[in-house]
């Protein structure tokens, strides 16, 4: 029976860009070019690298998100992937983290799985939450933050690199995992993949094809609320000095001065 | 006086840093009751008691060693039954954040991550993050249920305020879903000897400009100098020249020290935004040009090589 891969993305604002909040306190897309987010392609590299070990698999690459999130699956597509899922509902602007793991585990099960694979964190929120949410809603072993990954016979491994040691870890199938940015450097879309891309199947989704109310998600929905934004003041232009053989002295100089040494 | 649940982070008894922080900022709310987990959990008490923990409950079991993560959200959600507390806080450590998200879900709570302060409000506790590679601060609060929140380190002062710190046995049954992620071997990382990067007050970080493995020693040198941390630009570990766990920015730590020194970092915003919010930032650099400048309060251009070096001997003199 194939692998069944579903890869979560997600289209984030541009991260070299000029970020900011909507009147709304949402993360405004319109005005910040928006792209995959650089994280997600981690994701879809081990997928592709497990189907490609598997003796039949299929990737899915599945997103929430407006009508431009379509670019991060044609990306995503472009690297390799099989298909995609976008759902998409005027409904879902605002929603926080805990709603985004509701409409994203019920597109999961619609789609089928055997395994998840998400990034470690999106480049905006960067919360890093949703793969331990999508293992709770989905009731399937975590297996998450891994710098290595591999799956044979039904189980999934893999090295979880933490602060005071590096884990190794093991769950059977199905499973949620997330990789980080030390996975392995992510394939770029060869001609030939843009070009195959275009005529890969994209479903489009809205929330009564999961069974979502509308009340369950969105800024009225959110679980948090977020009551102000500001714009965080400019650090005030400091000193700088050209080395002219006693950089080094004066810079221990002003770190005395501030009580360092 | 509502109560406050705070999920301690300690090896083997003892209690890391970012948890007293934790009870700083719980007291704000309330009166703190931590819940201390696995082997050593009892020996956290005394110091949990020293920083305001009027309670302690804790739990031991193989479990918590052998299985990832949700034998820790079983444990914290008997916790919260127990004690039906005002919030919950954990620190915002990669497992602390996966924790806290799958406690909010089960309790039907909403949660905030990454908070970097945290204040009583009317409506609950609002706390404020910093995000956008640091380029906005946000004031938020949990809408519905028991808020979550898992706090950055440094984000509070260490403050002694001596409280009962009664130890309870928390009774605790494991879920079906508590051994489905097995930790089948642990290798415990090499201790530097240095302070925790996310934890020191002074952060001495190389970039691309280092040039080279061997190189970081001078790194070292001036981190040890002043007994600081090292880290490392995304640059310099993607080069193989420094280990993943030390790179600071947005795909690393972020850190918010004392005293941030950049030595050979340009300053892109994926770097910035692991270390902007530090209190005072120097840099040295060949490039006047560098991004970098634009967030010092002191900077050297010059060839890192020759000001690094001189910087540490200045520091070694000056320290005696």
């Amino acid at each position: 029976m194939s692998l069944r891969i579903v890869v979560t993305v997600k289209y984030v604002p541009d991260a070299t860009g000029d970020r900011h909040f909507a009147d709304d306190l949402t993360v405004d897309r319109d005005d910040v070019d928006g792209l995959l987010s650089e994280l997600d392609e981690y994701a879809v590299e081990q997928a592709l690298q497990i189907a490609e070990n598997a003796d039949d698999a299929e990737v899915t690459v599945l997103t929430v998100g407006p009508e431009d999130a379509k670019d991060a699956l044609r990306k995503a597509l472009s690297m390799g992937a099989d298909k995609a899922i976008h759902v998409e509902d005027d409904d879902l602007h605002g929603t926080d983290a805990i709603g985004t793991s509701l409409v994203l585990a019920k597109a999961i099960e619609k789609a089928g799985y055997d395994l998840v694979i998400s990034g470690m964190a999106s480049t905006d929120g960067a919360m890093g939450v949703v793969p331990a949410l999508l293992a709770e809603r989905l009731g399937v072993p975590q297996v998450t933050l891994l710098s290595e990954v591999s799956v044979a016979d039904g189980t999934v491994k893999g090295r979880r690199d933490g602060d005071a040691a590096s884990e190794q870890l093991e769950a059977q199938l199905p499973a949620v995992v997330s990789v980080t940015d030390q996975s392995g450097e992510a394939r770029y879309p060869s001609f030939k993949g843009i070009m195959a891309a275009k005529k890969k199947p994209v479903a489009s989704w809205d929330l009564s094809d999961l069974d979502i109310e509308a009340e369950e998600v969105g800024l009225d929905g959110a679980y948090t609320t977020v009551e102000a934004a500001t714009e965080r003041p400019a650090r005030t232009a400091g000193t700088i000095v050209k080395d002219e053989g006693e950089g080094g002295k004066q810079l221990a100089e002003f770190l005395a001065s501030q009580k360092f040494i | 006086m509502a109560e406050v649940l705070v999920y301690v982070d300690h090896v083997d008894g003892a209690v890391r840093k970012p948890t007293l922080e934790l009870l700083t900022l719980a007291r704000r709310i309330g009166e703190p009751v931590a819940v201390a987990l696995g082997n050593g959990a009892a020996d956290t008490a005394a110091t949990l008691a020293e920083h305001g923990a009027v309670k302690v409950l804790t739990h031991d079991a193989a479990e918590y060693a052998d299985y990832l993560v949700v034998p820790k959200v079983d444990a914290l959600q008997a916790a919260h039954e127990a004690v039906s507390p005002a919030a919950v806080l954990v620190p915002s450590s990669a497992e602390g954040k996966e924790i806290a998200a799958r406690l909010a879900l089960r309790i039907g709570s909403g949660i905030i991550t990454d908070a970097v302060d945290l204040e009583a409000g009317d409506e609950g506790p609002v706390a404020t993050q910093s995000v956008f590679a640091a380029s906005y601060s946000t004031k938020s609060r949990v809408g519905k249920g028991t808020p979550v929140i898992t706090v950055k380190p440094n984000s509070a002062a260490v403050e002694a305020a001596p409280a009962a710190g009664a130890v309870e046995a928390l009774s605790v049954s494991f879920s079906e879903q508590a051994t489905g992620t097995k930790v089948t071997s642990r290798t415990p990382r090499e201790s530097t000897g240095r302070p925790e990067l996310t934890e020191a007050a002074i952060v001495v970080s190389g970039g691309r400009g280092v040039g080279g493995e061997e190189n970081f020693a001078l790194i070292e040198a001036l981190a040890d100098s002043l007994g600081a941390a090292v880290g490392a630009s995304r640059a310099a570990v993607d080069a193989g020249w420094y280990p993943h766990t030390n790179q600071v920015g947005q795909t690393g730590k972020s850190v918010s020290p004392q005293l941030y020194v950049a030595s050979g970092i340009s300053g892109a915003i994926q770097h910035r935004a692991g270390m902007q919010t530090s209190k005072t930032i120097v840099a040295v650099n060949k490039d006047a040009e560098a991004p970098i400048f634009e967030l010092v309060d002191y900077g050297v251009v010059g060839d890192l090589f020759d000001v690094v070096p001189q910087l540490t001997e200045e520091i070694k003199t000056r320290k005696g």
